[in-house]
C-alpha cells in the first residue's frame, strides 16, 4: 500500500539532497563534485516513484525502471573508476539516512513514523542490494576484459632469423589460449615467409596430456603450412612427467632450450655460425 | 598404515578459471611437503588431469587438498569429487588411449603412474571420485 508520509517526501527533494550531500562529504566521500548531478537525478527519480506508488511490495515493477537503470549506470561506473565497495554501498546507505532525518523532521506520530520508516527500508535496501550487483558486474567486467588483454599481449610471435619465428609460451595453455598461438603463429609463418617455427614452452609450468594435446596440433598445423616446428624449453622434471603420462612426442623435434633449438634451425637453413678472427 | 592429516582445505571447481588456482594451492602443499621439483611437478600434472576430467566429464565438483603424513614421511592428498554420470567401464577407462572424448586417453592411466597411491570410485549417475596421494620421496 502506498505510503501517504513517503510520497509527501517529494517537496522536501532539495533539503534531501543538501542533508545527503553533506552526509557523503562527511563521510569522506572524494568527488562530491561529479556525483552531485548524478545525485539529484537519482533523487528526483526516485521521489517520483514514490509519489507514483512504488512501495516495498511491487519492487520489480515499471515503477523502477529507470531508477534501477540510473542506478546501475552509476555503480557500474565506480567500479570502473576503482571505487571501494565500501563506498559504493554507504552511497546509498547515506541516503537513506537522509531521507529518515526528513522523515522524522515531518511525522511526529510515533506510529505512522515507524510504518514509513520501515516502507522506506524495504525499497532501499532493496536498491542497495542491486547496487552491489551492478557493482559485481562492472568489476567483472573489468576482470573479464583484462583477461582478453592478457591472452593478446602474451603470445607474441618474434622473428628470431630470417625465415625463423619463435613463439614464447607463458602461463598456462588451455584451449582458448591454444587457438590464440595458433592463430598467431601461422600467420606469421605466412606474413614473414618463415620455414621454421619455435615454440618454447620455457614458461609453462606444467604439461599434462591436455597441453601436450595442444602443442601436437600446434605442430601438425605448422606442418600442413610446410614449415617445420620445433619445440624448445623443456625442462628436465617436465621431461620426465610427460614420460611417465605416456604422452608420445617422437614425432616432434624437441630441444632443452631455445639456443639449442635456433642452432638445430641454422643447421636446417645450412647456416653456420663462425666466429670472425 | 595409518595416514594422519595435518591440515586441510576444501576448493570448488566450476569453471576452468579455477583450474590454475588449484593448481598453484597444490604446489603449495608440496612446497610445504618439502618435495622435489621433480615430484612437485609430477603432482601438479596429476592434479592438473584430473581437475580437467572433473570438469569435462562431471561437470564440476570440488577438490580436498590435504596435508598427510605416514608417520615415516610427509605428502600431499588430492580428492576429487563429482556428481557427473559416472565412469562406466573403470577397467577401460584406465587403459593407454582409451577415451570418451577427442582428448589422447592418457589422462586416469597417466596420472596413475605419476602418483603414489590412486583410488577411484564411481557409481553410474552419482558421481566419480579419485583420492591420489604424493608422498615427499615417492
Amino acid at each position: 500500500m502506498q505510503n501517504d508520509i513517503l510520497a509527501g517526501l517529494k517537496n522536501y527533494e532539495n533539503k534531501l539532497n543538501t542533508i545527503w550531500t553533506k552526509n557523503l562529504l562527511d563521510k569522506g566521500s572524494t568527488d562530491g563534485a561529479t556525483e552531485e548531478e548524478e545525485s539529484k537525478e537519482f533523487t528526483s527519480l526516485f521521489l517520483d516513484a514514490l509519489k507514483n506508488g512504488a512501495t516495498s511490495e511491487n519492487l520489480n515493477s515499471s515503477k523502477f525502471e529507470k531508477l534501477y537503470d540510473l542506478l546501475a549506470g552509476i555503480s557500474i561506473s565506480r567500479a570502473k573508476r576503482g571505487f571501494s565497495p565500501r563506498e559504493t554501498a554507504q552511497y546509498i546507505i547515506l541516503f537513506k539516512e537522509a531521507a529518515s532525518s526528513i522523515l522524522s523532521e515531518i511525522e511526529s506520530d510515533p506510529a505512522k513514523l515507524y510504518t514509513a520508516n520501515l516502507e522506506l527500508n524495504g525499497i532501499v535496501d532493496n536498491l542497495t542490494i542491486m547496487t552491489f550487483e551492478s557493482f559485481m558486474k562492472g568489476r567483472e567486467d573489468v576482470i573479464a576484459r583484462q583477461t582478453d588483454e592478457i591472452s593478446e599481449i602474451s603470445t607474441p610471435v618474434i622473428r628470431v632469423w630470417d625465415g625463423v619465428v619463435a613463439l614464447p609460451i607463458i602461463g598456462t595453455l588451455d584451449s582458448s589460449r591454444t587457438q590464440i598461438v595458433m592463430e598467431n603463429l601461422l600467420q606469421q609463418i605466412v606474413d614473414t615467409e618463415s620455414s621454421i617455427a619455435i615454440l618454447d614452452i620455457s614458461g609453462v609450468p606444467a604439461v599434462d596430456s591436455l597441453v601436450a594435446q595442444h602443442l601436437i596440433k600446434t605442430v601438425s598445423a605448422t606442418r600442413l603450412m610446410g614449415a617445420e616446428c620445433i619445440i624448445s624449453g623443456i625442462r628436465p622434471e617436465i621431461a620426465q612427467t610427460v614420460v611417465h603420462l605416456g604422452i608420445d612426442l617422437t614425432g616432434i623435434i624437441t630441444k632443452a632450450t631455445l639456443a639449442s633449438a635456433l642452432q638445430t634451425a641454422f643447421e636446417m637453413l645450412q647456416l653456420t655460425v663462425v666466429k670472425r678472427k | 598404515m595409518m595416514i594422519t592429516t595435518a591440515n586441510r582445505e576444501e576448493v570448488a571447481i566450476i569453471r576452468e578459471q579455477d583450474v590454475v588456482p588449484l593448481r598453484n594451492r597444490v604446489k603449495d602443499y608440496g612446497v610445504k611437503a618439502g618435495m622435489s621439483i621433480l615430484n612437485q611437478t609430477k603432482l601438479i600434472t596429476a592434479t592438473s588431469e584430473l581437475v580437467r576430467n572433473l570438469l569435462k566429464y562431471g561437470g564440476g565438483g570440488k577438490v580436498i587438498v590435504e596435508e598427510v603424513s605416514n608417520g615415516r614421511e610427509k605428502g600431499v592428498r588430492v580428492t576429487f569429487t563429482d556428481n557427473g554420470p559416472g565412469i562406466a567401464d573403470i577397467d577401460l577407462a584406465m587403459k593407454d588411449g582409451y577415451s570418451t572424448g577427442k582428448s589422447l586417453g592418457l589422462g586416469l592411466p597417466g596420472t596413475k603412474r605419476l602418483v603414489n597411491e590412486f583410488d577411484i570410485k564411481t557409481e553410474m549417475g552419482v558421481g566419480t571420485t579419485v583420492t591420489i596421494i604424493k608422498w615427499k620421496n615417492g
